[in-house]
C-alpha cells in the first residue's frame, strides 16, 4: 500500500506480538443531499479511525478506552475484518492480512468477537446448542483434539460456567438471564479454540452485580488458556480490574497508551487526565472537566487533534513549556516517555525532556 | 418537615401468572434540599416507586401505603388537584431524553407548555420564563427557537431539566438522568443538577444503577433489592463501609481507580436478580448471599440499626446487637 511504503513503521519488533495494526486508517463518506452537486457540496468524509498503530501481545488483556464516537468500536470491527480499512495493516501472527475469503475465514476462526448486546447477537429462534456449535459447522470442524462436536461445545459451555452443560443444550436464550447469555456469546466463541478475542464492552448491558463474574470469566481465560484479548470500553474503572495495558483513544487516533497502572495512575496526556477526572467517586463533583461535546470526526483539528479541548493549552501550561504553536500546528505521533508508555502530546513531550530512546522497548 | 414522605409503598402488578410485588413495603423520607439517591438493579422496583410517587402507574397495578407530598396524600387525591400538583409539587427528569421531547414541536413552546397548563402565566410570558430557564441550565436563550434535532444529547438533558424546572416544584426526581449520556457529558449534567439543586434547595430524588454516581451527587442512599430497601444511611458511610452483603457485592462493580484491592480481582455475585414473580423466601437475597446461613430462608429480616443514622434489613445485622426500629 502506497501509504504504508511512504510511512514505513517498522514491525514493532515486539516479539511477543500475536496482532500488530500498522498505519490504519478508516473513513466513512457522508451522504450527499439532493441537489448538493447543484450547490457544489461534497460529501463529508468520517474519519473514524485516523492513523493506528497498536499491539496486542500474547496472552495480554489490553483495554481500549474512550469515548463514544472516538473511533474504538470501529477499530475493533476492522481488527475483525468486518470493516475494510482505507489504509494500512494489519498483521496477525507477522503475517499481512490477506483479503481472500479463505485466508479471512481461518482468521476469523483463530479472533473471535464478543458484542455488547448478548441478547441481539443470540438467535432468539436457535437452542443453546445450535447457536454454539454454529461456528464449528460454518468452520467445518466436525472433530478437534479427539473430541466430537458435543463434546466441544459441552466443553466450550462449561468453560463458560455454565454447568452442568447439558441442562443448556436445548434451551432458549429467553429462558436464560442477562449474565448466562453473555456467558453463551462466550462459550461461542470459546468452542474454535481462539488465539484472540475481542470484546466491545463486554458487560455493560449487564446488571452491576453480574459483571464482576463475567470478568472473573473473561480473565480466566486469559489465565487458563493464554488467549490474548482486546476489551473496547468506556470505562476506566473496568480498565483497571482486569487489564495488564490500557489505549486510550481520541478522535480516531491513539493518545496515550501504556501499563494499566502506569496509564491510570499517572496518565501523560492530558486527555487521559480528563477522562480519570470524570470516573465518579465519592467525594463529590468539585473536580474541572472538559467543556463541550465530543468532537466530530469529520472535522478534526489542525495540529494536535485535541487541542482546542485541552485544558494544558487553556492554562497556558503549553505556553509555559514552549510548545504551544507546536500543539496548534504540529500533529504529534505516539513517543514513548516511560518505559512501555507512550503519548502523543507536546506537552508531556516537553516535560519529560527527550523520550527513552526506544531501543529500551 | 419532609418534602416527600413514604410509607410502607407497596405496588403489585396484575399478570396472567397472578399478582406480581413489585415494591414491598418502602418508606423514603426526603427533606428541603436533601438529595436521596435510590440505587437498584434492573427489576428491583426503583421506577415502579418513581410512577408511584406521582401516581403514573398502569391502570393494572394496585398501590397501597401513604405517598406524603408537603403533607398532602398523592394516593388519594382527586384527579384535579392531582394533575395541579404533577409538576408544581413535584417533576421528573426522565431518562433517555432523546425519546421524551416532542420532535416537531420547538424547544421553547414546550418548555412553556407545562406553565401555560397550569396557568401560571400566558404563552408570551412563557416563553420568556422558557429562554430564562435555558440560561439556567447553561444554554443560550435563543435557542426556544431550536428543534430538539438542532440539539446533542447532552443539550436534549438540559432542556429536560429546564422542564422540571418550569413550574418551581419543591421536589425533583431523576430517573437515571445520565444513563444514556456520554462520560464527558454526564459529568457535565451531574454538576448542573447539583449546583441547581444547591441554589434553589430543592429536594431531589435522584434514581440510577450506577452507585458511583449516587455517592458523588446524593446526601443519603437507598439501596433496592427484590422490591425492598435493604439498606439506607448516609452516602459516604453505605458505600465505603456498606453494612449490607448486597450492597457490599453492588459497591465492588464500581472499582476506584489506584486502588489494589481492585486490580485484576473482580468481583460480582453468583446468580442473577430474581425476577419480582418468584421472589425467594426469608431473606430474597439469600440465594446469592455469599454469608448467608441456616436462618436466612426462613427469617424475613426488618431495617435494623447499624450504626448512626444506617439501617440494613440482615439478620447478621440483628445479631451484631442490632435493634428492629
Amino acid at each position: 500500500m502506497s501509504e504504508a511504503v511512504a510511512d514505513p513503521t517498522p514491525p514493532s519488533g515486539d516479539d511477543d506480538a500475536v496482532l500488530e495494526v500498522r498505519g490504519l486508517h478508516v473513513s466513512f463518506e457522508g451522504r450527499v443531499g439532493l441537489g448538493a452537486g447543484v450547490a457544489g457540496k461534497k460529501a463529508s468524509v468520517s474519519r473514524a479511525v485516523d492513523g493506528v498503530d497498536l499491539t496486542l501481545r500474547r496472552g495480554e488483556v489490553l483495554a481500549l478506552a474512550g469515548e463514544s464516537g472516538c473511533g474504538k468500536t470501529t477499530l475493533a470491527r476492522t481488527i475483525m475484518g468486518l470493516q475494510q480499512p482505507k489504509l494500512g495493516e494489519i498483521r496477525f501472527e507477522g503475517e499481512p492480512l490477506g483479503t481472500s475469503t479463505k485466508v479471512l475465514r481461518e482468521y476469523r476462526r483463530r479472533v473471535q468477537i464478543v458484542f455488547q448486546d448478548p441478547t441481539s447477537a443470540l438467535n432468539p429462534r436457535q437452542t443453546i446448542y445450535e447457536s454454539v456449535a454454529e461456528g464449528l459447522r460454518i468452520h467445518g470442524v466436525t472433530s478437534q483434539d479427539g473430541m466430537s462436536e458435543e463434546q466441544l461445545v459441552a466443553r466450550a459451555l462449561a468453560r463458560s460456567g455454565l454447568r452442568p452443560p447439558e441442562r443448556f443444550y436445548l434451551v432458549y436464550p429467553h429462558e436464560l438471564s442477562g449474565g448466562q447469555r453473555q456467558r453463551v456469546v462466550i462459550a461461542g466463541a470459546l468452542v474454535l479454540d481462539p488465539e484472540i478475542i475481542v470484546a466491545d464492552e463486554p458487560v455493560s448491558s449487564l446488571d452491576a452485580s453480574v459483571r464482576g463474574e463475567i470478568l472473573k470469566l473473561l480473565l480466566g481465560l486469559r489465565d487458563d488458556f493464554g488467549i490474548a484479548m482486546l476489551v473496547v470500553t468506556h470505562d476506566l474503572g473496568l480498565a483497571w480490574t482486569i487489564a495488564d495495558r490500557v489505549a486510550v483513544m481520541y478522535l480516531g487516533r491513539i493518545v496515550e497508551i501504556g501499563p494499566a497502572e502506569d496509564v491510570l495512575t499517572e496518565p501523560l496526556h492530558p486527555y487521559t487526565k480528563a477522562l480519570l477526572e470524570v470516573v465518579p467517586e465519592a467525594g463529590g463533583l468539585k473536580r474541572p472537566f472538559l467543556t463541550g461535546e465530543p468532537p466530530d470526526p469529520t472535522q478534526i483539528p489542525e495540529g494536535c487533534r485535541f487541542h482546542p479541548r485541552c485544558p494544558e493549552l487553556i492554562s497556558g501550561a503549553a505556553a509555559a513549556a514552549g510548545v504551544e504553536a507546536r500543539c496548534r500546528g504540529e500533529d504529534l505521533g505516539l513517543v514513548e516517555l516511560r518505559p512501555d508508555h507512550f503519548a502523543a502530546c507536546h506537552v508531556a513531550a516537553a516535560r519529560h525532556g527527550d523520550a527513552v530512546p526506544s531501543a529500551t522497548t | 418537615m419532609s418534602v416527600l414522605s413514604v410509607h410502607d409503598l407497596a405496588v403489585t402488578y396484575a399478570s396472567q401468572a397472578g399478582a406480581i410485588p413489585a415494591v414491598r413495603d418502602v418508606s423514603l423520607d426526603i427533606d428541603h434540599g436533601e438529595v436521596l439517591g435510590l440505587a437498584g438493579e434492573s427489576g428491583c422496583g426503583k421506577s415502579t416507586v418513581v410512577n408511584a410517587i406521582l401516581r403514573l402507574l398502569p391502570p393494572g397495578a394496585t398501590t397501597t401505603g401513604q405517598v406524603l407530598l408537603n403533607d398532602e396524600d398523592v394516593l388519594t387525591m382527586k384527579p384535579g388537584h392531582l394533575r395541579a400538583v404533577r409538576w408544581t409539587g413535584a417533576s421528573v427528569v426522565f431518562q433517555g431524553a432523546m425519546h421524551a421531547l416532542n420532535p416537531v414541536q420547538r424547544i421553547g413552546d414546550q418548555l412553556a407548555e407545562a406553565a401555560v397548563i397550569h396557568r401560571l402565566s400566558n404563552q408570551k410570558e412563557a416563553l420568556v420564563r422558557a429562554g430564562d430557564l435555558l440560561e439556567k441550565v447553561g444554554l443560550p436563550p435563543r435557542r426556544i427557537r431550536d428543534y430538539p434535532h438542532e440539539l446533542s444529547g447532552g443539550q436534549k438533558q438540559r432542556v429536560m431539566i429546564a422542564m422540571a424546572l418550569a413550574c418551581t416544584p419543591s421536589l425533583i426526581i431523576a430517573d437515571e438522568p445520565t444513563t444514556a449520556l456520554d462520560v464527558m457529558v454526564q459529568a457535565q449534567v451531574l454538576k448542573l443538577l447539583n449546583e441547581l439543586q444547591h441554589e434553589m434547595g430543592l429536594a431531589m430524588l435522584f434514581i440510577t444503577h450506577d452507585l458511583s454516581v449516587l455517592v458523588e451527587v446524593c446526601d443519603r442512599l437507598a439501596i433496592m433489592y427484590a422490591g425492598k430497601i435493604v439498606e439506607e444511611g448516609p452516602s459516604a458511610a453505605v458505600f465505603g463501609n456498606p453494612a449490607h452483603p448486597y450492597t457490599t457485592a453492588l459497591a465492588a462493580a464500581f472499582p476506584t481507580i489506584g486502588d489494589q484491592r481492585f486490580r485484576r480481582a473482580p468481583s460480582g455475585l453468583g446468580g442473577d436478580p430474581p425476577q419480582p414473580d418468584s421472589i425467594p423466601s426469608g431473606c430474597s437475597f439469600h440465594p446469592r448471599c455469599p454469608v448467608a446461613f441456616d436462618e436466612c430462608p426462613t427469617v424475613v429480616p426488618d431495617l435494623y440499626e447499624a450504626g448512626e443514622q444506617r439501617r440494613a434489613a440482615c439478620l447478621l445485622v440483628r445479631d451484631q446487637a442490632g435493634v428492629p426500629t
